[in-house]
């Protein structure tokens, strides 16, 4: 077991020192800060050598679960390999170390890169134009909103606040809605996990701006009826917002504008295989129908001849979302797995996702509460119910022994309107030995469950720490190093 | 067969007899007809990798970057020197591969990181509470305006002319679907002109947003403006350079509310614009009004030191409509970056690179004054400064290109006022060889 690693500032000795600078080869300078600027006291960053940091942070690293270590059936979040010639495309000088202002005949090929990479993700999603400024999902949400509010007072329909969004979504959709001004309305789902239809009918009025969906949703299911909603909010006026977390799952099988979606955003960190980083960074796109391209973020990449360039002059837009133009770094990664895949590769990830979240729920379903029985795409959800029911064993502690077993949990009490929830999402890049591994530790922990729940509620034994108080966290919170201590 | 798939032809064959089915069509049948894809896309590959390679050099190929010529470009993105240590603890796949660390008993790595980063950031910044980081410099200069309105119960921010023009056109977006109000106010001799601002300062105003340095290089006089903030009720948010902390005084001390910035400049390459990381940080009063991650100490069931990503209820999968905002994926990575640099360079280390900033600049300053071009304003600056051009900027820059040189930053397109503005970035990256030609080149364009 691994132990826990000393912090760096307690490593910290006067004089010693992880750099080299050369000597200052210009005369100090004549003007000098005035005092009343200056800095008193300095800050207390740590004083260590080279190989200190270097342990330091490897020490660090070898506590952390990741995806090259092991199967990260994480739902939602689409944990699939990070090719690492991406990683090394994306550090070529002529990629990584330019400046955003540069005169843009000294940057072409960036500039073609982010051109083509924003026809290919319309050529995926079914759209005309987009945008790769929004720098995560929940970033690109907002985005989209804001098109969406914006092309609405355009049209003179600004009385059109709320927003309608599915009881299973994303907490970023009404948290992204707030952010813009929506209102939210919550559409319930019904008995076969869609949106319920007639619920949607309820809710439509002259007031509703749209609605947000995920398809398949975050239960792992198709939206069965989506051209049927997408009649009804279109007949209503509104429009049609496509929150792409689970677009592995339609990569060439159905296309989100062919659906009736008027915005789209993606996760280039989850469908198109660029790291999630510890929690980015990530890049989320918004592509639109041709009616909505005029209020997209400035500047769009446009093309003249064989030249590329920024426009600006975009007079409808609804302005920037972030400075410059947006994770470039993560867009090469991007364009270099949609180059490495091709349309049949890409359409290869969806049937294999689809194929292992099947195949995996198939050997589980016996074992465990399934809220939805049907087909589900790439992922599927869950629930801990029988066994809590049962012996008291939550979720959380199942799932906390999975870890013992040496895999990550799946996501867990999400959705929120499945109790103990479990969304498992395989991805494509697990082999049928993983899944029938994972399936198996999974039915002998429920079976731990029954015959020792102590056990499972005590897990994780084999971690750097076990469980942690979140509780005193929260209450007394110590959220930086205590120099004075 | 493909490389980052690992299903034979037999694996397929067995699962979807396991599944009692005979093509894998059938798991997509509740897909409606109408909607579904029957073609290939119509894009390029698939490309094996010695030819992805091939590409991706063709294309990187037709870009100059800045290991290619010398930069005095900088107007928020800046070429400092990257330790190489940065990219080998970034590239260990047990930091880029990981999720957000919401499973804390296997996250360890990623959640001490971020305590450490947190803690160095409040080091120089002088505050209380920063999270794990925000999008960008831009974005969260945004988000602090929000926070302000949140905790004053106010509708309305001041923002400062001299604020980057990127940072003020997205608190333009960010607020104007939130129907928060920004009034600007402008600048005298480069600094804050305290004389609009008390005209325009009132108790309906959240809060007074600056940059300092501020966009033009100019060092702001915080205290004074906090003073007249503090005065109405109104909190003070700063955007902060963190590499100037080393040696300017930490917003903290001298009166600010909300700290911002962005993380560029610590550890992060140019990557045209991305991904970076901003910075939030703020008195202990707003720590629940924090948007985004933070990460906090505890103890395990055995009574180790232990972290945990803390104080969620203020976020959007507790809270959702309800969250202090709908940041989720943040920039975490980059912060890891930030937090590497920052222990390399040390406490000696990051003065040392601001020192040799501040005198590089002022001494570039110095001989371009000699040389026809007038300097801008006398306030006090850091590392970047407003010289007057005797013809257009653009005109001097194309000049300079040609040599290999990227010239400093056009402000007529955002400061038409400022007649051929132009705005020079010197990092510890230039040599004086670099800035003496540099000189002679812009001074021979002066006739």
């Amino acid at each position: 077991m691994k132990k826990p690693v000393e912090l760096i500032f307690e490593l910290s000795k006067s004089g010693r020192k992880a750099y080299s600078l050369p000597a200052c080869d210009v005369p100090e300078a004549g003007e000098k800060i005035p005092e009343k600027f200056a800095r008193k006291i300095d800050a207390r960053l740590p004083e260590v050598f080279e190989v200190d940091v270097v342990r330091h942070f490897t020490r660090l690293s070898q506590l952390n679960y990741a995806v090259d270590l092991g199967f990260y059936p994480l739902g939602s979040c689409t944990m699939k390999y990070n090719p690492k010639i991406n990683e090394a495309v994306s550090r070529l000088p002529g990629f990584l170390r330019l400046h955003p202002y540069q005169p843009e005949e000294t940057v072409q090929g960036a500039l073609k890169l982010m051109y083509d990479l924003e026809k290919m993700l319309c050529e995926i999603t079914g759209m005309d134009r987009a945008t790769l400024q929004p720098a995560a999902g929940a970033h690109g949400e907002m985005t989209g909103l804001m098109i969406i509010k914006a092309a609405l007072e355009e049209r003179g329909e600004g009385k059109r606040k709320k927003i309608i969004i599915p009881d299973s979504a994303h907490g970023t959709n009404p948290a992204s809605a707030s952010m813009v001004g929506f209102e939210v309305l919550e559409v319930k789902s019904d008995e076969r996990g869609n949106v319920d239809v007639e619920d949607l009918k309820k809710l439509m009025s002259d007031e509703v701006a749209g609605i947000m969906l995920t398809n398949p949703n975050t239960l792992g299911l198709f939206e069965e009826r989506i051209t049927e909603i997408a009649r009804i909010i279109h007949g209503a006026g509104g429009l049609l917002y496509y929150d792409g977390a689970n677009l592995n799952a339609n990569l060439g099988k159905a296309r989100p504008g062919d659906m009736g979606f008027d915005v789209v955003h993606l996760n280039l960190h989850k469908t198109f295989s660029t790291p999630h980083g510890g929690g980015g960074p990530g890049s989320g796109p918004i592509a639109v129908t041709k009616e909505l391209a005029p209020f997209l973020p400035v500047p769009t990449v446009e093309k003249e001849g064989e030249r590329y360039y920024l426009d600006y002059d975009r007079p409808l837009s609804i302005g920037k979302v972030r400075s410059f133009y947006g994770n470039f770094s993560v867009m090469v990664k991007a364009y270099a797995y949609i180059l490495t895949m091709g349309p049949e590769g890409l359409r290869e990830v969806a049937e294999c996702s689809v194929l292992n979240a099947n195949y995996l729920l198939k050997k589980l379903r016996d074992y465990f509460e399934l809220p939805f029985d049907r087909w589900c795409k790439h992922e599927f959800v869950i629930s801990g119910n029988r066994q809590k029911k049962a012996t008291g064993v939550t979720t959380l502690d199942m799932v906390k022994r999975l870890i013992d077993y040496g895999f990550h949990p799946p996501t867990v009490y999400f959705p929120l309107i499945v109790p103990e929830a479990m969304m498992v999402e395989p991805t494509e890049t697990e082999s049928v030995e993983t899944l029938d591994a994972f399936a198996e530790t999974m039915i002998s922990i429920a079976k731990e469950a029954e015959e020792n729940p102590d056990l499972v509620k005590e897990s994780p034994k084999n971690t750097p720490v076990a469980r942690l108080d979140e509780v005193t966290a929260a209450k007394r919170p110590v959220v930086k190093w205590d120099f004075e201590a | 067969m493909w490389n980052y798939i690992p299903h034979t032809r037999e694996d397929k064959e067995r699962m979807l007899e396991a599944l009692g089915i005979k093509s894998v069509d059938e798991l997509f049948e509740d897909i409606p007809k109408e909607v579904r894809m029957e073609r290939n896309y119509d894009v390029p590959g698939p490309l094996a990798e010695d030819c992805l390679v091939r590409h991706m050099q063709e294309l990187a190929g037709k870009n100059l970057h800045l290991g290619n010529c010398a930069c005095f470009l900088g107007a928020g993105v800046y070429d400092h020197f990257v330790p190489s240590i940065v990219d080998a603890i970034i590239s260990r796949g047990e930091f880029y591969t990981a999720y957000t660390p919401y499973q804390p008993e296997i996250s360890q790595g990623t959640l001490q990181a971020i305590f450490e980063y947190q803690s160095m950031i409040c080091e120089l910044t002088g505050m209380y509470v920063t999270n794990a980081s925000m999008y960008d410099g831009a974005s969260s200069f945004a988000e602090s305006a929000f926070m302000a309105c949140s905790a004053t119960k106010r509708e309305k921010v001041l923002c400062s002319k001299a604020v980057n023009p990127e940072y003020r056109s997205v608190l333009r977006t960010y607020t104007r679907f939130r129907g928060v109000e920004v009034e600007e106010f402008g600048y005298k001799d480069g600094q804050v002109d305290l004389e609009d601002v008390k005209g325009k300062l009132n108790d309906k105003v959240a809060a007074i947003m600056i940059q300092s340095p501020n966009f033009f290089g100019v060092i702001e006089d915080l205290a004074s403006i906090a003073e007249l903030a503090h005065s109405k009720g109104a909190m003070l948010i700063v955007s902060a350079d963190p590499i100037s902390l080393a040696l300017l005084e930490a917003p903290g001390k001298l009166g600010a509310d909300i700290v911002t910035g962005e993380g560029q400049a610590l550890g992060n390459p140019a990557s045209f614009g991305g991904p970076h990381f901003g910075f939030l940080a703020a008195t202990e009063k707003l720590l629940r009004k924090m948007p985004g991650r933070i990460v906090g100490q505890t103890v395990d069931t055995e009574g180790r030191r232990g972290f945990v990503l803390t104080l969620q209820a203020r976020e959007q999968h507790i809270r959702r409509e309800k969250a202090t905002s709908n940041i989720c994926t943040n920039q975490s990575l980059c912060a890891l970056m930030g937090a590497v640099y920052m222990s390399a360079m040390g406490k000696e280390g990051l003065k040392e690179v601001a020192k040799l900033c501040y005198n590089k600049a002022h001494y570039a300053m110095d001989e371009l004054a000699k040389r026809g071009f007038k300097r801008a304003f006398n306030a006090p600056f850091f590392k970047e400064f407003v010289l007057i051009a005797p013809k257009p900027v653009k005109e001097i820059n194309e000049k300079l290109l040609k040599e290999g040189f990227i010239g400093g930053y056009d402000l007529s397109g955002q400061y038409p006022e400022i007649k051929n503005g132009w705005l020079i970035a010197v990092t510890e990256r230039r040599t004086k060889e670099e800035i003496d030609r540099f000189v002679g080149i812009a001074g021979g364009e002066v006739r």
